[in-house]
């Protein structure tokens, strides 16, 4: 049996668990929101075509709408200039072996919770290492934060008068998961890869700027981030197929190793 | 003496709700132009340009030269009440429920004499009394005889109050409280008495200046409503649509793009998700417990409020696709009213000129007051009128616009 039909037997025995990282779309949950004179990402919203009526007799559908940023989402290179004129940059043109891969989670839920403006370092992530082993190259690096347990929309978004308030990477870590690492990508809780206040770093939104400037990948808006090892989970994240898409809604997933399935 | 209106007791659940029954409707199309005009809260008839003699009831020809150059102009109403009638029994199921009721013979010192309804103020004949035009529930145009001066509860008549969507003692919705104008409209609505407030707001993340203020009335209550969210709108139609007895749609997007200054069409879109399938979806929504609930005791349901722009009426090319998007809304309004009237719900539209916000900053006053707005909107809802043009700027723009808008529109376009 080769490796992946092991793979298949997991799943079906439930030694690998599938864990689902993906947030409802849903037309409560709240879209990232920029200053009004600007272009804007649509929400999540769906309209009923029929519902076994006169609309439709004996089937029920809705059509929906959002942004390609809206809920759990893929951003791709194209989606930030610094990723512009990259190969294979967008959501059609990607290379789809890159969709599955493993995942280092690294636990910042304590420094979340005190600090909504959480910034998380390399130094930091060095000391990660020093206890989870070293980064491995492709591999998608999650910053969990438990954002995502804010249910509340106003507690998610934690907006003042002087804007958003999220965790994210300090500009320095990305460079280092980017240079040094060699990660496909950085996945994040909040709305953004980037923290709330990513504006007034250097450069604004470092992880924007620098991932995507070096053909990586991000993920947000992602959950049960809190159900995954700190390494050995394996995640899919597929981006619809957009022609010349910068990013998408994705059904993001994790597969775990439980030790025993049902099979023992 | 006209008793002040009492709070109506509770509503006995185990009673059938009275359903909406309308006065006669059915008029000429000359008759017509008297509720145009009651439409806006003016008293006009028929002025011959041959020989000036003031027309009534309306006609094609005028009745002493036989001239059929017939002007609608605005009356001063000033006459004699000359006797008075009072209705006790009527074959016509609308008047029957709400005998007795009193009429009056009134001459005009313009000229014609007319029968008109009688407020309750009015002095026994003879007696001096002012003639206003009013809608009845049918949206017709009818005259009814006011006491020369104010009386005390002159609002509180039961004839007029049928003429009237008066806030007082009335539960309200007011579409989105995060505006100025949402803000005003809100106490202004508590200043006349309105029972209960319902406050809707979208994207709770989101802080606006003076939002939270609202909350402390104690007579409101904060709803979530985004226009945009068919499945919220319902939500909260099944929550307190069958209480709603005034709706009053303030939620709009306003940006400042005509065709050229903005590529793509996603701030025209929001515009018209919000401006004109907002609407759509509040109406669908809400509109058919309103309808039923038309004669739902003293405080019934009775009017929808749009707040429109009086760039509806013809394009303001900077501000272009905001315009359009009002010209749909407009256009839906027209056929809201169309279903709301079964019911005797009256539908109001509001064309302010610019409002002093954000998105009219760069514009040179004059420009419109929230709290301006909000005291027009609680007027058309006190006098029943059907279209409010609040404001310089927006009677200067309607006497354009009636006058020709074809000249209007290359006005503005230069």
């Amino acid at each position: 049996m080769n490796s992946l039909m092991s793979l298949a037997s997991d799943l079906s025995s439930g030694a690998v668990r599938v864990i689902d990282l993906t947030q409802t779309l849903s037309p409560e949950f709240p879209q990232i929101a920029l200053p009004p004179e600007f272009g804007q990402c649509w929400p999540f919203r769906i309209e009923e075509v029929s519902r076994y009526d006169e609309r439709g007799s004996a089937w029920y559908w809705n059509n929906f709408s959002c942004g390609e940023h809206t809920g759990t989402h893929f951003d791709a290179p194209i989606h930030w200039v610094s990723g512009r004129d990259l190969p294979q940059n967008a959501t059609d043109t990607l290379p789809v072996q890159n969709l599955i891969g493993p995942a280092c989670v690294i636990d910042c839920s304590r420094e979340a919770a005190k600090d909504p403006d959480f910034l998380l370092t390399a130094e930091q992530v060095r000391a990660w290492e020093s206890s989870h082993g070293r980064i491995p190259a492709r591999s998608w690096v999650l910053m969990r934060t438990d954002w995502s347990k804010r249910a509340d929309p106003a507690a998610f978004q934690n907006y003042d008068e002087a804007g958003q308030h999220t965790p994210g990477p300090a500009a320095d870590l990305v460079r280092f998961l980017v240079e040094e690492r060699d990660v496909m990508g950085f996945g994040t809780e909040s709305i953004g890869t980037d923290a709330g206040q990513g504006y007034h770093l250097k450069p604004p939104y470092p992880c924007h700027y620098y991932m995507h400037g070096a053909g990586r990948y991000g993920l947000q808006c992602l959950t049960n981030l809190d159900l995954l090892p700190p390494t050995g989970a394996v995640i899919v994240c597929a981006p619809l197929k957009i022609k010349n898409g910068s990013g998408s809604p994705i059904r993001a997933l994790a597969l775990v190793f439980n030790g025993s399935g049902d099979h023992g | 003496m006209i008793p002040p209106l009492v709070h109506p007791p509770r509503k006995n659940p185990t009673l059938r709700t009275r359903q909406p029954l309308l006065p006669p409707g059915a008029r000429s199309r000359a008759a017509l132009g008297l509720t145009a005009a009651a439409a806006l809260g003016r008293f006009e008839l028929q002025v011959c340009e041959a020989c000036g003699a003031v027309q009534y009831p309306p006609r094609e020809t005028c009745h002493r030269c036989l001239a059929d150059a017939l002007r609608w102009r605005e009356q001063a109403g000033t006459g004699e009440l000359l006797s008075t009638t009072v209705v006790h029994h009527s074959h016509d199921p609308f008047f029957r429920e709400r005998v007795p009721w009193r009429l009056g013979l009134v001459r005009l010192d313009a000229g014609p004499t007319v029968v008109a309804h009688l407020h309750g103020g009015c002095a026994p004949a003879p007696a001096r009394v002012r003639i206003g035009a009013r809608l009845d529930k049918s949206g017709q145009g009818v005259l009814l005889a006011f006491p020369p001066d104010e009386v005390p509860n002159m609002a509180d008549d039961p004839e007029l109050r049928e003429m009237t969507c008066d806030p007082k003692f009335r539960k309200v919705l007011v579409t989105d409280g995060k505006t100025a104008v949402g803000q005003a409209l809100v106490r202004a609505l508590i200043g006349a008495g309105a029972d209960l407030v319902w406050v809707g707001y979208a994207e709770p993340w989101k802080q606006t200046p003076g939002f939270a203020d609202l909350e402390a009335l104690p007579q409101v209550s904060l709803v979530p409503l985004d226009l945009t969210d068919s499945r919220a709108i319902a939500q909260s139609a099944a929550e307190i649509g069958g209480k709603v007895d005034i709706l009053i749609n303030t939620a709009e997007v306003h940006r400042t793009h005509g065709i050229a200054s903005r590529s793509g069409v996603e701030a025209a879109r929001a515009e018209m998700d919000v401006n004109y399938f907002g609407l759509l979806r509040l109406a669908q929504e809400f509109g058919p417990a309103m309808r039923s609930r038309g004669a739902d005791g003293p405080t019934s349901a009775t009017a929808w409020v749009n707040l429109l722009s009086i760039y509806a009426l013809a394009n303001f090319p900077p501000h272009g696709t905001f315009s359009a998007s009002k010209a749909a809304a407009l256009s839906l309004s027209q056929c809201l009213r169309a279903e709301m009237r079964p019911g005797g719900i009256r539908v109001i539209n509001v064309f302010p000129g610019p409002l002093d916000d954000e998105w009219n900053q760069t514009l040179p006053p004059p420009k419109l007051s929230a709290a301006a707005l909000a005291k027009a909107v609680v007027k058309a809802l006190q006098d029943g009128v059907e279209d409010v043009y609040p404001g310089e700027v927006a009677q200067e723009w309607l006497a354009r616009w009636q006058e020709s808008p074809k000249t209007l529109e290359r006005e503005l376009s230069l």
